[in-house]
């Protein structure tokens, strides 16, 4: 049973969260005063919240809970939640945060947009605190789309490029549309758990998972983390947004960012994780990512595609680490989370200083920068090392971890997969890491010199610290990952690492994976380029095509549907109304029985005499052969009206009917006269049957919609308020204009609106109108 | 369009209907008529100048941009709102000062009447910018 972390007054996290964003104002201001100095001013808000963060770790077991109200009426607050996970990334976000805002300031050195990188950059750190400090799931759910639209302005930062705005949109499109099943499932897991708050959910776990709404929740929350961290088949957007500058590649695009999805994942795993359908669901897209990431890493020759194909094969081995919700299993994903961000971070950099430096990003023509470049080589060594699983790095740790897991899983499938995976990283870690530094010095490398110190620091770390946590394990796991285990799996945070187990059969895989590792470099080496050629075409019909296609459809659909709905032709609008109104009705007739008044009760002469008059005047309407003679004809239905009105003492209703049938037959007369070639129908104009049919359907149905009105009984009471109030109320005795200006003067205010909105509308459509003419008249002077 | 008896009746006859419609928006609130009804009495009189004088003639009828004279009464039928509101009354409640005349004649002015001239407005502004609209089709 998972403990819950202790409420807390107060609003550390609330600052903690805020500091990058009031960062992110300010930023433009200190760039344009310190220019390039800024990085090194900047750099001190992640750094001061690193720092806070570390001085929190004590408290990150069994966790702290603070709330800030935000809309309570909708049981929305800023809650944060501070326990082993959060702390973890916390640490990432503001630590390879700090190295990365210094490796900006030395990478757009000079850049002219430099204010507004570092303030997207800041904006996008103060979201990502947000996502994994958020209790509340509205809160989460608000910084998670944040960081998709900062991902989406630092993808496209590069504007000018066609290639970077395609990439932004489609990043932006693909977790956008994650992120708004991520808000339904959420929404149905509020509702079958009773709580927004993702530390109740924790304690929810059998409500949860016997409700019906289980299912679908598990489905949209899954969809939302799999696009967020770019596992199959929503992976198409993680290589593109490697058209963003390296340092954001280095921070949203593998040590942070991309995570989102799997620290939802092990956030919710307490409350949904350990059943078949989370098992299948995240082992099988987990697995199938990591292999496909291992293979297409394999197939590409550009630096930093390679590095994000490995990223994207990390998010698939940690979607799989996570499906089973078991101890060994979810110990291993948080160790294997921490070393990928701290070499993945490291090899970014590196890439981005050969790029930087060597000008080239191109594997082939990368080779021998050891002696032009020698930190650089350093670090990359560092990170290559921890990426491979070679003692005495932390990534021979994670490896013996991933390991454990996968022995006690008893299924040969899993290992196979793992160690699989684990060669190919061994192979990239040979390709990215050190291939371009060793070997004959190529043309790129005779101009190519050292990195400025700033772009230096962040990989030299991070490097180093891969080193430094792989010869004292013991420290990563007390301080780092137990703690992180322990939020995931809600008991005391305890990890036991034992570096060397003795020569069992698991020692004699790992060699074996080395060797496959070595053999795929040889054969990377040797048959890259036919390799690259045979797969090219085959891999253009991939889910990247799919988004084309997709996009492509979409807008066809939207101007298909358009021109259906829009025609511009306003006898089609008026048609569609009165058939979709009709429609309608008839629907609501068949709910049940209703009575209709009885017809010809009564009825004076004088009443009967109006009756006839108005229907031979629709008729002549309808018959009319000259449009002037339709309008005249349709004025006289209007005056039949305006008669009824008089009978039954309506005279404000009467006034107001006559004199708008009066307008209505001038103005518009007033337009005919204008329009010479307008003023006959032709036969073209002559209704169909099926316009006759909507336009008498239409007419049958408001009479039975009259009488079935006139056979419910009256209900006099609005009336007699109204005949009551209007005197000492409204200190009038016109009823109807009381009621207009006085008890219902919000109705008359909007209506008045509307006559002004319909003016103008109607001054646009004469000016246009005009205008047309006057270019007319203008061809034909010439 | 040029009736001599149509334009001789017009130049008599837009005069009157203007004083009725201000009649009419005068006395709406206890007798048949009102801001609305007013309203479309005055921009028959600018119909009746339109077939009579053309389009333009209907536009000069008033000082301002038709539309203007839309914008200025919606304005104030949105002012009308403000004196409850500043009074810390639910907005849009009627407020009535009794002007007294003398010799017993009290008139009660209250934002119902500012709300109804801004109605008044609204409708002749909206017409008249209807009808001097035309202008852009030449005949």
């Amino acid at each position: 049973m998972p403990q819950r972390g202790l409420q807390r007054s107060g609003c550390d996290m609330l600052t903690v969260v805020l500091a990058p964003f009031a960062a992110a104002l300010l930023a433009p201001l200190i760039v344009s005063r310190l220019r390039d100095r800024a990085a090194l001013v900047l750099a001190l808000v992640p750094a001061s919240l690193f720092a806070w963060a570390m001085a929190n770790l004590g408290e990150a077991f069994p966790g702290r809970i603070e709330a800030t109200p935000w809309v309570p009426g909708l049981s929305v607050s800023l809650s944060f939640n501070l326990d082993g996970l959060s702390a973890l990334f916390t640490l990432l976000i503001t630590g390879i945060g700090t190295l990365v805002v210094l490796y900006a300031g030395g990478y757009l050195a000079g850049h002219v947009m430099l204010g507004r990188f570092f303030a997207i950059l800041f904006a996008f750190m103060g979201a990502m605190l947000g996502v994994v400090l958020s209790d509340n799931m509205i809160a989460l759910f608000v910084f998670w789309e944040l960081t998709s639209l900062a991902s989406y302005l630092l993808v496209g930062f590069e504007a000018a490029k066609p290639h970077a705005r395609r990439s932004a949109l489609q990043a932006l499109l693909i977790t956008g549309t994650g992120g708004l099943a991520l808000l339904a499932g959420m929404i149905l897991l509020a509702e079958a758990g009773g709580s927004w708050e993702l530390s109740d959910l924790a304690l929810a776990k059998s409500w949860l998972q016997a409700s019906p709404l289980y299912g679908p929740a598990l489905v949209l929350v899954l969809v939302g983390c799999f696009t967020k961290s770019a596992q199959w088949p929503f992976h198409s957007w993680l290589p593109g947004a490697m058209a963003a500058p390296t340092p954001v590649s280095a921070y949203l695009h593998s040590a942070t960012m991309v995570k989102a999805g799997v620290y939802l994942l092990a956030r919710l795993e307490p409350a949904l994780g350990g059943t078949d359908v989370w098992l299948v669901s995240l082992g099988l897209v987990g697995g199938l990512t990591m292999l496909m990431g291992a293979v297409f890493a394999l197939l590409e020759t550009d630096l930093k595609l390679v590095l994000a194909w490995t990223t994207v094969a990390a998010l698939g081995t940690l979607v799989f680490l996570l499906a089973p919700s078991f101890e060994p299993s979810v110990k291993a994903a948080m160790a294997f989370l921490l070393v990928h961000a701290l070499y993945k971070g490291a090899l970014f950099m590196t890439a981005g200083n050969l790029d930087h430096e060597a000008g080239t990003r191109d594997l082939t023509r990368l080779r021998g920068l050891a002696r032009a470049m020698p930190l650089t080589f350093a670090a990359a060594a560092m990170a290559a090392f921890s990426m491979a699983g070679l003692p005495a790095s932390l990534g021979w740790v994670a490896k013996e971890l991933i390991g454990l897991a996968k022995a006690s899983d008893e299924i040969g499938l899993t290992l196979t997969a793992a160690t699989a995976a684990n060669a190919a990283g061994f192979a990239v870690a040979c390709i990215a890491g050190l291939r371009p530094y060793l070997g004959q010095a190529s043309e790129a490398a005779a101009e190519a010199h050292e990195a400025p110190w700033t772009m230096l620091a962040g990989p030299l770390l991070l490097g180093a610290l891969g080193l430094v946590f792989g010869m004292s394990p013991q420290l990563a796991a007390d301080l780092l990952i137990a703690p992180a285990a322990a939020a995931v799996l809600g008991t005391k945070p305890a990890l036991e690492i034992t570096l060397f187990k003795g020569f069992d059969w698991k020692f004699l895989l790992t060699l074996a994976t080395f060797a496959a590792g070595a053999a795929i470099y040889l054969a990377w080496v040797r048959f890259g380029a036919e390799a690259r050629a045979r797969s090219a075409p085959v891999l253009e019909r991939g889910p990247d095509r799919g988004y084309d296609h997709l996009l492509a459809g979409l807008a066809a659909f939207a101007s298909w549907l358009t021109r259906l709905m829009q025609p511009g032709l306003l006898h089609r609008y008026v048609a569609a109304t009165f058939a979709v109104v009709g429609l309608v009705v008839i629907a609501g007739a068949f709910r049940g029985p209703f009575a209709l008044a009885p017809l010809g009760d009564g009825g004076k002469l004088i009443e009967w005499a109006v009756i006839v008059l108005t229907a031979a005047a629709a008729l002549a309407t309808a018959l009319a052969t000259t449009r002037l003679l339709a309008v005249t004809a349709l004025g006289m239905v209007g005056l039949g009206v305006t008669m009824i009105f008089m009978l039954w003492s309506a005279p404000d209703l009467a006034i107001t009917q006559f004199m708008v049938e009066t307008l209505i037959v001038v103005i518009l007369a007033l337009i005919l006269i204008r329009l010479p070639g307008f003023r006959i129908t032709s036969e073209a104009d002559r209704p169909g049957p099926g316009t006759i049919m909507i336009a008498a359907g239409a007419g049958v149905l408001v009479a039975v919609l009259m009488l079935g009105v006139l056979a419910e009984p009256f209900d006099p009471r609005l009336a007699e308020w109204f005949g009551a109030n209007a005197v000492p109320g409204g200190l009038g005795r016109n009823v109807v204009n009381v009621i207009l200006v006085d008890f219902r003067a919000l109705d008359t205010l909007g209506e008045i609106t509307v006559v002004v909105a319909a003016a103008l509308g109607g001054i646009a459509a004469m000016m246009r109108f005009g205008r047309r003419r006057a270019d007319a008249g203008g061809r034909e002077d010439r | 369009m040029s009736s001599l008896i149509l334009r001789a009746a017009t130049r008599a006859l837009a005069p009157l209907l203007l004083m009725l419609s201000l009649f009419l928006l005068w006395r709406g609130h206890n007798e048949p008529g009102g801001g609305f009804i007013g309203g479309l009495v005055a921009a028959s009189a600018a119909a009746l100048q339109g077939i009579a004088f053309g389009p333009a003639a209907a536009r000069r009828m008033l000082w301002l941009p038709p539309v203007g004279v839309a914008a200025i009464g919606l304005a104030l039928a949105v002012l009308s709102i403000l004196p409850s509101a500043l009074a810390g009354l639910p907005p849009m409640e009627a407020l009535w000062a009794k002007l007294d005349l003398g010799d017993g004649a009290v008139v009660p002015l209250g934002t119902p009447l500012l709300f109804d001239i801004g109605v008044f407005l609204v409708v002749v502004g909206s017409v008249v910018a209807l009808i001097a609209a035309l202008e852009y089709a030449p005949e």
